[in-house]
């Protein structure tokens, strides 16, 4: 299957004075796995329909290899789309759901059904051919919406938070899955969601967008160690911005002069364990959460500031008799420290 | 085991909720099935008050009546063809536009609704009359030499019906369109469907049923139809309704009368179990594939 590049090209998008898209640009290289990640009204969906057709931009390009689509209709488009409720066609059964893009096509009815198994195949749902729609599962009729968006090979494959209806569990599998189908075809792949795990679990790279803006365009462990921003800092996990003042090297020296970003599950309770060169955060226990796998502890700076703290289970040995009020220390190795050029506390 | 006190409360909710059916269940009791049951005792009794099947047997061999059921189902047929082929586009228009744009349209289409239909069937006459409006403008614009027949005949009746019947095959369709998931007809787009195709494999078969339900209503309400036959038929137009007005005013034959009324009713039962039978089998169809 051949996939292709995608450029996106200063485009814009406003609702009267919304600004839903802000002059994004964005290169995407062909058979890559691309996640659009950012919280509700952060234009992901919007530039993922402006790829689709559905949503005209006010200005901008949009390339599809070497092919300007900026104008072109969304059904000369050929791109798999897989929609957050499926949008599987609830008057036809599973085989006729996928053999539509085929159907359309003229294709001869032996070689639409060849296909259409295939595909069906690919999404091990063979057996369930003849299923009507009502009678399948969420992670069924996901599976479909993936065999009609891949049975005519399209160059290009969008999916609009296609796991959000799914339960925990079967959200992981279908993360792997849904990769797996991606690393097989090689099919350039455009992802959108708001759960930052699932980007981190699935993506070649991460675009992390707010407001209309891109914030990040990064590989996981870049946006998630590195982050530009203090809002990537924030959206990706747990995160700590701390002013250079009040973090003091176990060595005695001074940190930089930059705000600090340092995630929770950085910290130690035990100085051994963040190094010579690590720093240290003094401050006095405000609350503590147990969370299964880790201990949340929110401690409280002499500035006023709240820092997270997050203890391994397997380490936090002493967590459950520590006391609200009292005074304790966190540790951090200097490896762990990342600093977030410009960002304020 | 369950608590049979809980039992009984959950009886005495049941009852109450199911009594509250009473008043609308008295009131189809007296007003349609009461006179129904009178009519079908009044069709086997003779002007002299014996029972036969005399009024059977003098309505039923009459040519009379035949061509008033033909004219029946013609109206019926003319009034739902027509229905289908204005209404199923301005509904998929109306589904399709902007609320607000939508909404404005809506008002104009129940507009009429709102009018009494003695009102609407006597504007038709000023309009379609020799020297009504429409032809008035045909034929001082030279459009034609002479005012076409356009009221007193069928073609009238078919109008002000069409007139009546059309907000109500409407509303049940565009509520049954507006109903589609917008995301449907994007997914059919991004594999390539055009409007067209849409149209026909998705849109469509997904508002059936409210086409059925509009359909259905346009033939209950134009089986009996009665004012605009009579209005702008011009005496020419006499489906089964007219017969029967025109058999008890006219021959006080309240026997023949009612036969006439049970004619009617059976053709309701006939069509509307046709109607049932073919959306059955068409959303069988429509399941299995496109």
């Amino acid at each position: 299957m051949k996939s292709l590049a995608i450029t996106i090209d200063s485009v814009r998008k406003t609702y009267g004075t919304y600004i839903a898209l802000d002059d994004v640009s964005l290169d995407i290289k062909a058979g890559e796995f691309l996640t659009l990640l950012g919280p509700s009204g952060s234009g992901k969906t919007t530039l993922l329909m402006a790829l689709a057709g559905f949503v005209r931009p006010d200005s901008g390009k949009l390339l599809l290899g070497d092919q300007d689509i900026t104008r072109l209709a969304p059904n000369k488009r050929d791109i798999g789309i897989v929609f957050q409720n499926y949008a599987l066609f609830p008057h036809m059964n599973v085989l006729a759901n996928v053999e539509y893009p085929l159907v359309l096509r003229k294709a001869p009815r032996a070689e639409v059904r060849k296909r259409a198994f295939e595909a069906l195949a690919r999404v091990k749902l063979e057996d369930l051919s003849e299923r009507n729609i009502a009678a399948l599962s969420g992670g069924q009729r996901q599976r479909v919406a993936l065999a009609r968006a891949i049975v005519f090979e399209p160059r290009v494959m969008l999916m609009d938070e296609p796991l959000s209806a799914l339960d925990k569990n079967l959200r992981e599998t279908m993360q792997y899955e849904i990769r797996r189908l991606h690393d097989d075809l090689g099919i350039t792949t455009i992802y959108v969601t708001h759960d930052q795990r699932e980007a981190l679990i699935m993506s070649d790279r991460i675009v992390v967008m707010n407001s209309g803006r891109i914030q990040q365009i990064d590989t996981p462990q870049r946006i998630y160690n590195h982050p530009s921003t203090r809002f990537v800092a924030e959206f990706m996990g747990e995160a700590n911005i701390i002013a250079p003042g009040l973090v003091r090297r176990i060595d005695g020296v001074d940190a930089s002069p930059e705000a600090l970003m340092i995630r929770a599950e950085s910290f130690h309770l035990d100085a051994k364990l963040a190094g010579r060169d690590g720093v240290a955060l003094e401050g006095t226990l405000r609350a503590k959460a147990f969370r299964g796998e880790n201990w949340l502890l929110t401690l409280v700076l002499d500035g006023g500031q709240e820092v997270l703290v997050c203890i391994p289970a397997a380490l936090a040995s002493g967590c459950a008799e520590l006391a609200t009020g009292q005074s304790m220390t966190a540790f951090a190795s200097a490896a762990k420290v990342h600093a977030i050029p410009g960002a304020r506390t | 085991m369950a608590d049979p006190a809980l039992a009984a409360d959950a009886r005495r909710e049941r009852r109450f909720f199911l009594s509250l059916s009473l008043p609308a269940l008295f009131i189809v009791g007296l007003a349609a099935i009461l006179p129904i049951l009178w009519i079908i005792r009044q069709s086997f009794l003779t002007t002299g008050g014996e029972y036969s099947l005399g009024n059977y047997d003098k309505v039923l061999s009459s040519g009379l009546t035949w061509s008033a059921l033909v004219t029946t189902l013609e109206l019926s047929f003319g009034t739902l063809a027509i229905c289908t082929l204005l209404g199923t586009p301005l509904a998929l228009a109306l589904a399709s536009a902007r609320p607000r744009v939508a909404n404005l349209l809506m008002a104009f289409v129940m507009l009429p609704l709102w009018t009494s239909i003695l009102v609407r069937t006597y504007g038709w006459l000023v309009l379609l009359r020799r020297d009504g409006l429409i032809n008035a403008a045909l034929t001082d614009s030279g459009l034609t030499a002479e005012p076409l027949p356009l009221v007193y005949n069928f073609t009238g009746t078919l109008i002000g019906m069409v007139h009546y019947m059309l907000p109500l095959f409407l509303l049940p369709v565009y509520a049954a369109m507006r109903d589609i998931d917008a995301n449907l007809i994007r997914a059919a787009a991004s594999m390539g469907a055009t409007l067209g195709q849409t149209i026909r494999t998705v849109i469509l078969p997904l508002s059936a049923g409210g086409i059925f339900s509009g359909s259905i209503i346009v033939f209950i309400y134009t089986l009996g139809f009665f004012i605009t036959p009579a209005v702008l038929g011009g005496g020419k137009v006499n489906p089964l309704s007219t017969r029967i007005e025109r058999t008890l005013s006219t021959f006080q034959d309240w026997g023949s009368a009612s036969v006439l009324g049970i004619l009617l009713l059976v053709v309701m039962a006939l069509i509307g179990v046709m109607f049932l039978a073919a959306r059955r089998l068409l959303t069988r169809n429509g399941a299995a594939h496109a």
